[in-house]
């Protein structure tokens, strides 16, 4: 039997004798595996950013929203049972839990803003000085909203880094006096750019105590309220408070619902680790596609070389030889085109990931070896076919042919 | 060495079946220098290619040293080509991509021989030839005679007790034609048994048995 170091030589030594015909495999595997590579870089890249983005929203953090989406058997009742309104009652009893770190109630709404001739309608958020550090929202100048009794609604706020810019210019906004709806506000203090946090843009908002906000907006009820758990492991126990003390609050009722921040992340998660896998199925597909462009290339190759599977015999190798003398061809060929693909893969995600700053671009380990594998596999198993064809050739009719 | 007994081999063409052998019985002892001529469509390839186990026979044995071989499995067939049987073939088949050291130690390459080994007898084969210093050229840099005595180099490197040799001067002039017969000759000379098929009457001549062939039958036997 042929030695393994003179196997590979003499397949070598053939895919450096017919070079058109061996770029043409290179280039279609090395794009098949630079697809697989690149494409779950991207796929992993967004997952990041998505879980990123969330973090950025505060960590330990639990949402309650008002009202319960359920079906109740049964009559409907003789009154009307709508949901309690949260309150900001509700939302201070919150303290109550010693899982609860920290409190925010929301209330939201729209109104215009202006200062001197320019109007804007933007997005009014009244809250505490507690949401500062449940969102952990960034100041560029100034302070937050800093009030003692949240009950009391001062005539303060902090505006957002879009706001600024439309309303000022290059005007000094802290301490003007901005026109909210009916009412005047002073700006003390001002967000740093964060860009687009979950769907709200926190540039273009404005945020006042929340007393104020329901003054504006002529309204008891919350939008929803922000809780911090004290920690990772308070999360659980923070979500059973919030529901227990608000339904002692509400008669019994359990008319709300609490989220955590964690459930749509592992959501959001699985979803997009989903996709990455589904891409990198769909790079998958163009090795395929190069593993039959190997298998076409390697039976033009073998009637090229007819005369030289004929000599082989003659010189004493077994089809089991010939057969692995052109398997291992065709792996050689997928293997260097496999390994060029992954330099072109990472060569591009390096340059990806220089070009978008805040986007990482980095193919998992699992995507780079499985596509190397892929293509090996694919090139070996596309060879088959060929080699076994060749192994099967007539040492005579090979031969007569001239070359 | 060689026992052929009512060796028959068809070939189907279209419609039609050709007899390209009828009932073949020979007998060749070692060491002999045979020539098999006939005009074009004689058998006189096939019956080459049946010694050399390249053919099978549709019926008929082939006794190798007393074995029935062409009862043998495929990796068998390999091995006593292998070990045994040289072959010389008229266009050469050289592999291009190979210097003409390489393409002589093939055979040694195939059955799995240490590098070094395979170096030195391709050298001392080649110097044997007269072609040593054409060891590392390629082929196609290469004369017809040269790459024809390659060729030989390659056959002998083995050292096998057969060498088949199909028209090995008929791509070749004269001179070089008669230089390629006597490095054949050589070898016989050394005791290995030479078996040539040729269409020159003059070559046919210099072998001391000469079988002409008619019609996939064996019509004359001379031996002088």
């Amino acid at each position: 039997m042929m030695r393994l170091a003179d196997v590979f030589r003499y397949s070598l030594q053939a895919m450096l004798g017919h070079r058109g015909r061996t770029l043409l495999i290179l280039l279609a595997m090395a794009i098949g595996v630079a697809a697989v590579v690149v494409l779950t870089a991207l796929g992993e890249g967004a997952r990041l950013y998505v879980l990123k983005q969330f973090t950025t929203l505060g960590s330990h953090l639990v949402i309650v929203l008002p009202g319960r989406s359920e079906t109740s058997g049964g009559p409907p009742p003789m009154l009307g049972e709508t949901p309690r309104d949260l309150t900001l009652d509700d939302a201070l009893a919150l303290y109550q839990s010693h899982a609860i770190g920290k409190v925010a109630p929301v209330v939201i709404g729209s109104a215009p803003v202006s200062w001197q001739a320019r109007e804007r309608e933007v997005l009014v958020l009244g809250t505490t000085a507690e949401m500062e550090q449940v969102r952990q929202l960034k100041l560029a100048r100034g302070k937050f909203i800093n009030n003692n009794d949240p009950h009391r609604g001062t005539a303060v706020c902090v505006i957002g880094h879009t706001l600024r810019k439309e309303l000022f210019g290059n005007q000094q906004a802290l301490g003007q006096w901005l026109r909210i709806g009916e009412r005047r506000f002073r700006v003390i203090g001002e967000l740093a750019q964060q860009g687009h946090s979950l769907g709200t843009d926190i540039g273009d908002l404005v945020i006042i105590p929340v007393a104020s906000a329901q003054a504006l907006f002529n309204t008891e009820s919350l939008f929803r309220i922000l809780i911090q758990a004290k920690g990772r492991d308070s999360i659980t126990p923070a979500m059973q408070a919030a529901e227990a003390i608000i339904s002692k609050r509400h008669d019994g009722e359990n008319d709300i619902t609490v989220i955590t921040q964690d459930s749509i992340l592992a959501t959001f998660d699985r979803i997009l680790t989903a996709l990455t896998f589904a891409v990198a199925a769909i790079a998958a597909i163009s090795l395929a596609v190069a593993g039959i462009l190997i298998m076409n290339v390697m039976l033009i190759a073998i009637s090229q070389r007819t005369a030289e599977i004929g000599l082989l015999k003659a010189l004493g190798a077994p089809d089991m030889e010939v057969m692995w003398l052109f398997i291992a061809e065709a792996g050689l060929l997928s293997l260097c085109g496999g390994l060029a693909g992954l330099a072109l893969g990472m060569g591009s995600n390096f340059l990806l990931d220089q070009a978008f700053a805040d986007f990482s671009i980095v193919a998992p380990a699992w995507a780079s070896l499985g596509g190397l594998s892929i293509a090996l596999l694919t090139g070996i198993l596309f060879g088959y076919i060929p080699a076994k064809r060749a192994a099967r050739l007539k040492p005579v009719e090979a031969l007569t042919r001239r070359r | 060495m060689i026992e052929l007994a009512g060796i028959n081999r068809n070939f189907e063409v279209g419609e039609e079946t050709v007899h390209a052998l009828r009932d073949i019985n020979l007998n060749i002892d070692g060491g002999e220098y045979i020539s098999i001529m006939g005009p074009s469509g004689s058998g006189k390839s096939t019956l080459l290619n049946m010694l050399g186990l390249l053919d099978q026979p549709n019926s008929g044995d082939y006794r190798f040293n007393g074995q029935a071989v062409n009862q043998l499995a495929d990796e068998e067939q390999a091995k006593v080509r292998r070990e045994h049987i040289g072959f010389v073939f008229q266009f050469f088949h050289l592999i291009t991509r190979l210097s003409a050291a390489d393409n002589v130690a093939l055979p040694l390459t195939l059955a799995g021989i240490a590098p070094e080994i395979r170096h030195q007898k391709a050298e001392v084969a080649m110097q044997a030839l007269g072609i040593a210093d054409r060891a590392s050229h390629r082929p196609d840099q290469l004369s017809g005679g040269q790459r024809q005595r390659v060729a030989i180099a390659r056959a002998m490197i083995s050292e096998p007790q057969l060498i088949l040799a199909d028209e090995p001067t008929g791509n070749l002039d004269r001179a070089s034609g008669v230089d390629v017969i006597e490095a054949l000759e050589t070898l016989n000379q050394k005791g290995i048994t030479l078996i040539i098929v040729t269409h020159d009457p003059e070559l046919g001549q210099r072998a001391r048995r000469r079988l002409k062939m008619d019609d996939g039958r064996i019509v004359g036997d001379h031996s002088p």
